[in-house]
């Protein structure tokens, strides 16, 4: 069911490869394969629909680059668009000449504004600014106080009183101008777009503290209605922007192109997990890759980049293509894993892993682990280094050790024998049968990889052309899109 | 037994070589936003011209998707449904994130059977039979043990609210109840829950913030035991479920509330109205820790519809039991599943 999108169309108008162009019932069926993504992903219907037009047109005039499959080339226009829409027209901050720089903060109940209130101040502190936090969610118990401890932990104070959360914002801001600080983030409560007292509350308060940047706190589970409400608050406030939060969750997040499709302001801050410091600028390419179901792939090259050590795990990679992996690797490797998280977590991140073999991993427990860590430990360092010369009596012996069963034992060795070979066949750039949908899985990294705009490193690139319908034109790449520089708008009219 | 570590190990064999060259082609890697100069500028980008093909036609289109239930009141009765008729049907439960797959299924249905009498009933039979399953609430635990209702729910979703009102509704009627702060993690969380308790005269026990969960629970099932207290509601964390961490650590919370002379008899997941087709992912996860045997859909107030329950309910077989409308106390009724489809229809009122 979440078989991702490229997978899809790769079953698309493949016969007709070497026409050279897309016949109007393939680009029917492709473009009815990427309605369906969307919508499983969450992206709005009239924002569907107008996605699917634009990439329609985009297809249409094209001539097919006969290295791309139908379905490779309808993908390729998809992720364009996805970038164009989620990353066109990027929001300038810059400062007030006249501080404080004022920040509003609206959105639904629960959407995350008081965590994103304290994660902006720490982000604003991290520019070298001195920001001031107003708590002017008065409504849910306890908002304040947690504003308040929030603010304790980044060391930024945090103004509130109780009163009405107009005259609170509007003092608030008051304030900072007198503490000499230099931004000031109003957090408020949340509110439904179809509250009309509290939607004229919220527009008061933007009156009365005249905020330079707005932004709209939208969460990345949002369905549907991800339009009404962004389209609603827009109409109320005139958003600057859009701060997506929750994004580490599981979820594919099409509600952000559904905001950015409504509103057309940009979407500017992701947050992505409940540490103050899980947030950062959002990537376009990276959410476009999420919508497409290929973006996990990009967490995970982010999560490893972060966890392992590069110099051991490279050292170990070499080893593995070479074929002179032994068990004391693949401790070592275990345990660097194991830093990633749970391997049902990771192995959820990977795209293309078929269900089954999803939810064997996810069946794995830290028990199970043990229990081969156990077996390996109860081996000799030569018995590690050369399994080979372990024999009945020496099985028998290291079962006994681990506790475990001989047959536990023979199942470990034969497995790794297994592996040793099919990594060593990779390594020589030959494609082995890989279980549970590994191969595709593979496919799917290299597609992720190439719509970074990156070439694919070589082994792996091996790998990729060892299969039948690999991406072959991505290898290359798309052409470097990043339009950067430009001009600077200067911050809204107070 | 360990053909998964083979996977996995190749797994990490790719990610690496894709490590090992951006390593190489982005150095260094750029982890903090770099300090910009003064005046900052966060994000510098050129404008890119508009991007959505149909932009301007944005707020006729949604108008255009209100009057849709009107449109499907009006679609006359027929043995055989037309494609036009079936494509309105379909925009109605895709609309309200019934999901696609769900949506197939039920046209399959439709298109198999036909509207008789009218494709809103039709529609309306076959919605009601994908919600027919019994819904009772359990408050009785057996001889001797204490009835405890366990919350649980992704991060933002209604939890602490759900619990306050229906701590109101269960001090109204008579019983006495405690609440257990189980959320130890977030700030201020054990505040909010003891700002519903004086609210509804609840009783609350609570912890530090960082304390363990599962002995909060405890306490206040030693609590609640000494006091002979007939209900307690337990409060957890808002949690994400693809973390098998926090999902174990809830599945220990539900051990430790079902032990002694604790009973869980109810286990409710509250599902944000607003969920798209992550609720799935959530009401599967959360099954599987936690044995979820009801749902409190929140937030049916605002515009979103929660189509999203019809899904989990014939998938998963887990009753939605409450339903939120508000913030405050006495906002939350008992789900009608005739009233749920009729506003999933717009054919209410
Ligand atoms: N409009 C409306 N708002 C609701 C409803 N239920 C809860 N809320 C609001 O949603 C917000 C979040 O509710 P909480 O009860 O704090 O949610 P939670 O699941 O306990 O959140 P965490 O503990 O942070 O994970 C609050 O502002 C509530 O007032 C509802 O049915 N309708
Ligand atoms: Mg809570």
């Amino acid at each position: 069911m979440f078989d991702s999108l490229s997978a899809r169309l790769e079953k698309v108008g493949s016969s007709l490869r070497s026409k050279g162009r897309l016949s109007d019932a393939d680009l029917d069926e492709a473009l009815g394969e990427v309605r369906t993504a969307l919508l499983e992903a969450d992206v709005e219907l009239s924002v569907v629909r107008a996605f699917i037009a634009a990439v329609r047109e985009r297809v249409a005039g094209e001539n097919v680059l006969s290295s791309l499959t139908p379905g490779q080339h309808v993908i390729k226009a998809v992720h364009e668009q996805l970038i164009e829409v989620l990353g066109g027209a990027a929001l300038k901050v810059t400062y007030a000449p006249q501080p404080p720089t004022v920040v509003l903060l609206a959105g639904l109940q629960g959407a995350g504004k008081t965590t994103t209130a304290a994660k902006l101040a720490q982000w604003f502190k991290s520019q070298g600014r001195q920001p001031l936090l107003v708590a002017a969610d008065l409504q849910r118990p306890a908002a304040v106080e947690q504003l308040r401890v929030l603010g304790a932990q980044i060391g930024v104070d945090v103004f509130s009183e109780p009163l009405d959360p107009v005259t609170v914002a509007r003092t608030g801001v008051a304030r900072a101008a007198q503490l000499g600080r230099d931004v000031v983030i109003i957090d408020t409560a949340g509110r439904l777009s179809i509250d009309e007292a509290l939607m004229e509350e919220v527009r008061s308060i933007s009156r009365e503290t005249n905020p330079h940047y707005t932004f709209l706190v939208i969460d990345a589970v949002t369905g549907q209605d991800a339009v009404h409400t962004a389209k609603a608050f827009h109409d109320s406030l005139s958003l600057s922007g859009i701060i997506v939060t929750k994004l580490d969750y599981d979820a594919r997040g099409g509600a952000v192109l559904s905001a950015r499709g409504v509103v057309g302001r940009p979407v500017v801050f992701a947050s992505s997990g409940e540490k103050i410091s899980d947030f950062d600028l959002f990537h376009p390419d990276r959410m476009a890759g999420r919508i497409l179901g290929m973006g996990d792939v990009l967490s995970l090259i982010e999560q490893a980049e972060r966890t392992l050590d590069p110099a051991t795990t490279m050292d170990a990679a070499q080893r593995m293509m070479s074929g002179a992996f032994t068990l004391d690797d693949f401790l070592n490797q275990l345990n660097q894993v194991k830093k990633m998280g749970s391997l049902g977590g990771i192995m959820k991140l990977l795209p293309g892993v078929n269900k089954e073999m999803r939810q064997a991993a996810a069946n794995v427990d830290d028990s199970q682990i043990t229990r081969v860590e156990a077996i390996i430990h109860s081996m000799t360092p030569a018995e590690r280094a050369n399994p080979v010369i372990i024999d009945g009596s020496r099985r028998t012996r290291i079962a006994k050790g681990s506790g475990s069963s001989v047959n536990a034992v023979n199942q470990l060795l034969k497995q790794f024998d297994q592996m040793k070979k099919m990594m060593r066949q990779m390594g020589q750039g030959s494609m082995p049968q890989l279980p549970g949908g590994l191969n595709k899985m593979a496919q799917r990294m290299a597609a992720a990889q190439a719509s970074r705009g990156e070439a694919l490193p070589e082994g792996f690139d091996a790998l990729a052309r060892g299969m039948q319908s690999a991406p072959r034109g991505a290898t290359g790449g798309p052409k470097g899109k990043k339009k950067k520089g430009g001009r600077v708008t200067p911050p809204k009219g107070r | 037994m360990i053909w998964w570590i083979g996977l996995l190990l190749v797994a990490v064999v790719v990610t690496l070589l894709v490590v090992r060259r951006r390593r190489r082609r982005v150095r260094p890697p750029v982890l903090v936003p770099e300090r910009a100069p003064m005046p900052e500028i966060l994000v510098e980008e050129v404008e890119a011209p508009p991007s959505l093909a149909e932009e301007p036609s944005f707020a006729q289109r949604l108008s255009s998707s209100r009057s849709l239930f009107d449109r499907v009141r009006s679609l006359g009765a027929r043995s055989e449904l037309s494609e036009d008729q079936l494509a309105v049907v379909e925009e109605v439960l895709l609309r309200s994130d019934v999901g696609v797959e769900t949506t197939n299924a039920i046209l399959a249905r439709l298109a198999e059977s036909g509207a008789p009498d009218g494709v809103v009933d039709a529609l309306r039979r076959e919605l009601r039979a994908s919600l027919d399953r019994p819904r009772e609430v359990r408050r009785e635990a057996d001889e001797g043990r204490i009835p405890v209702w366990l919350f649980v729910g992704v991060n933002g979703v209604g939890k602490t609210t759900s619990i306050g009102k229906l701590a109101y509704q269960e001090t109204q009627a008579g019983r006495r109840v405690l609440l257990a702060a189980g959320d130890t993690f977030r700030a201020a969380a054990a505040d909010q829950l003891t700002q519903w308790a004086e609210r509804t005269g609840a009783d609350v026990v609570r912890a530090e913030e960082g304390a363990d969960p599962g002995s909060v629970v405890h306490d206040a099932l030693g609590r609640a035991q000494a006091r002979e207290v007939d209900l307690v509601l337990a409060d957890t964390a808002g949690r994400r479920v693809n973390s098998s961490n926090l999902i174990d650590e809830l599945a220990k919370i539900r051990r430790v509330a079902d032990r002694g002379p604790g009973q869980v008899v109810e286990t409710f997941m509250v599902l944000d109205a607003t969920t798209g087709q992550n609720a799935l992912s959530q009401a599967r996860e959360f099954l599987a820790a936690a044995q979820v045997s009801g749902i409190i859909l929140t937030k049916l107030d605002g515009t979103a519809r929660g189509g999203i329950v019809v899904a989990i309910e014939r998938e998963l077989a887990i009753p939605v039991k409450f339903v939120g409308v508000g913030e405050r106390a006495m906002d939350l009724v008992v789900f009608d599943p005739d009233v749920f489809v009729d506003s999933l229809l717009g054919t209410s009122g």
